[in-house]
């Protein structure tokens, strides 16, 4: 039975117009399907690449390791106090321009210009060539015409976005209603920075999977509920609030009884003493949030607690309604790896006491994080077997029944630009 | 020299795990064993709301190092509660070799 009201259709699969078969997972297990992928998500779509606040000057610069779109891209704040984005590339001969120690880390820092480890090649931070060593050995060298390789970049709500497709449409087009549903939400003021990575040996999409749905919550996670808050939480099941999906993104509103819970007997010591948990510290700040935004529990529902978004392909916002956000991105190295990345924001702490809030929420996101992800690599050897090769979605996992749609169909699309390419999983099944 | 404020004396045996970083509060918890997990528990859980009340006469930015050496010691106190509650376990169950790990955490 129904704890939440459905749409009239009956669910939320046919109300957005998906259908209700098993699908097959194919698209999570084959390297060439994974390389058609990369070219026609990775290097097409907006995707989010960092926050204003990790380039607080002139100078300031981080760069971030594209391996899905075969690049790295630097993001830099120029003089005028605008973000730029170049390919990660020496116009000389070809060397990774920016890195230090392994060249396929990740750095950040302040330059005043960028200065290849090479042959000594200068860009200012805007990216023209400035400086050429022995510029007189060269023949006929036009330093305006070797200027660093431009890469899109725009802004959202503080969130840095790059496109690779110079025809991509403007960003917050791009975002869409969640995109414009969410403005305001004062992001900027969540500046206490809590970030974990970890390598994943499954496909990026298994991991979206995981995230969209908590179908699975009550069974996976049942021991970080106490025994008998666990037995109930089985027996009621997950049913979310509401589900939006909107062109390529999607939502899940869900509600949140935990933060705090109406028995206290209901959650851990540790968390009765602290008041925090999974679902943040149980005393929110006060962020400056008079009023939801239009895109947050869109259902208006009373026991609403958080709201998860999935902007495609990779980005994951999560909006918790005690005034903390967690982003996630999953970051594809190959047809069956991936880097995952989880970032809790909050509002800077005042006390310890605060402080320690923060860390229990932090911890235990890193306590479930570490369930989900082993369960992914469990799930993706099985699936590499083809042993079964149909599986059933429920009502309750629209949103990744809707991931693998969208990711098929823009491999799709891709596909019939291309003269004489190879035929597509969903064509050929 | 006094690891933390003398209210808390009792706490200097325990005074290693006064570590400031997540990476390394885990790293000690699971390099621990479930006894000294439990012993561990057993000693800092009971003192945690008076620890908290005390560290709340500071604003958080202007702390003297022993009263942060005790934020540290409790936030010790998150990362254990998980085995010493949950798990019976140092690492969690079915984590297999995977490891998720803090790449930034805020300073101090």
């Amino acid at each position: 039975m129904a704890h939440f009201t459905k749409p009239a259709e009956g669910s939320w699969t046919q109300h957005y117009g998906l259908d209700t078969t098993p699908v097959s997972y194919e698209d999570s297990i084959s390297p060439a399907h994974y390389e058609l992928e990369r070219d026609a998500i990775f290097r097409r779509t907006w995707l989010n690449v960092g926050r204003v606040e990790q380039l607080p000057r002139a100078g300031s610069y981080f760069t971030k390791e594209l391996d899905a779109a075969r690049t790295s891209v630097i993001v830099v704040r120029n003089r005028d106090g605008d973000i730029k984005a170049f390919h990660n590339i020496c116009r000389h001969r070809g060397n990774k321009l920016v890195w230090q120690d392994y060249p396929g880390e990740e750095v950040s820092g302040t330059f005043r210009q960028f200065t290849c480890k090479y042959h000594g090649w200068r860009y200012d931070l805007d990216g023209a060539l400035t400086f050429v060593q022995q510029e007189d050995e060269f023949f006929d060298l036009d330093k305006d015409a070797y200027g660093l390789v431009p890469v899109r970049a725009e802004v959202w709500e503080g969130f840095i976005f790059v496109n690779l497709d110079p025809d991509a449409e403007p960003l917050v087009d791009y975002l869409g209603e969640f995109g414009a549903g969410l403005a305001g939400y004062p992001f900027h003021r969540l500046t206490q920075v809590h970030r974990y990575r970890q390598e994943i040996r499954a496909n990026w999409k298994l991991y979206i999977d995981a995230f969209t749905e908590f179908y699975h919550a009550p069974v996976l996670h049942a021991k970080q509920a106490v025994a008998d808050e666990s037995r109930k939480l089985q027996a009621y099941g997950y049913e979310a609030l509401a589900y939006g999906i909107d062109g390529p993104h999607g939502m899940v509103s869900s509600w949140g009884g935990m933060s705090p819970p109406k028995d206290p007997n209901m959650v851990k010591p540790i968390e009765r003493k602290l008041r925090s948990g999974l679902f943040g510290p149980w005393d929110p700040p006060d962020i400056g949030l008079d009023e939801l935004p239009p895109a947050l529990n869109p259902a208006r529902h009373k026991a609403w607690g958080m709201d998860s978004f999935l902007f495609f392909p990779n980005f994951m916002v999560l909006i918790w309604k005690t005034n903390w956000v967690l982003t996630y991105h999953y970051w594809p190295t190959s047809y069956n790896t991936h880097v995952f990345e989880g970032t809790c924001y909050f509002a800077p702490p005042r006390t310890a006491r605060e402080r320690l809030q923060q860390e229990m929420a932090v911890v235990t996101f890193k306590e479930y994080g570490l369930q989900d992800s082993n369960t992914l690599e469990a799930t993706q050897r099985m699936l590499e077997s083809r042993v079964v090769t149909d599986f059933p979605l429920n009502d309750q996992e629209i949103l990744l029944r809707h991931l693998h749609v969208t990711a098929r169909n823009y491999v799709d699309e891709y596909l019939k630009q291309q003269p004489g390419t190879p035929v597509s999983i969903s064509a050929a099944s | 020299m006094a690891t933390f404020p003398p209210e808390f004396a009792e706490f200097e045996p325990l005074a290693d795990w006064a570590l400031p970083t997540e990476r390394e509060r885990y790293a000690k918890r699971l390099a621990s064993s479930m006894d000294e997990l439990q012993a561990f528990y057993d000693a800092v859980f009971p003192r945690l709301e008076e620890g908290m009340d005390y560290l709340d006469r500071y604003p958080y930015d202007d702390m003297p190092d022993d009263a942060r050496n005790l934020l540290w010691l409790l936030s010790s106190l998150v990362t254990v509660s998980f085995p010493v509650e949950v798990w019976r376990q140092p690492h969690v169950p079915d984590a297999g070799a995977a490891s998720l790990d803090s790449v930034r955490e805020p300073t101090p």
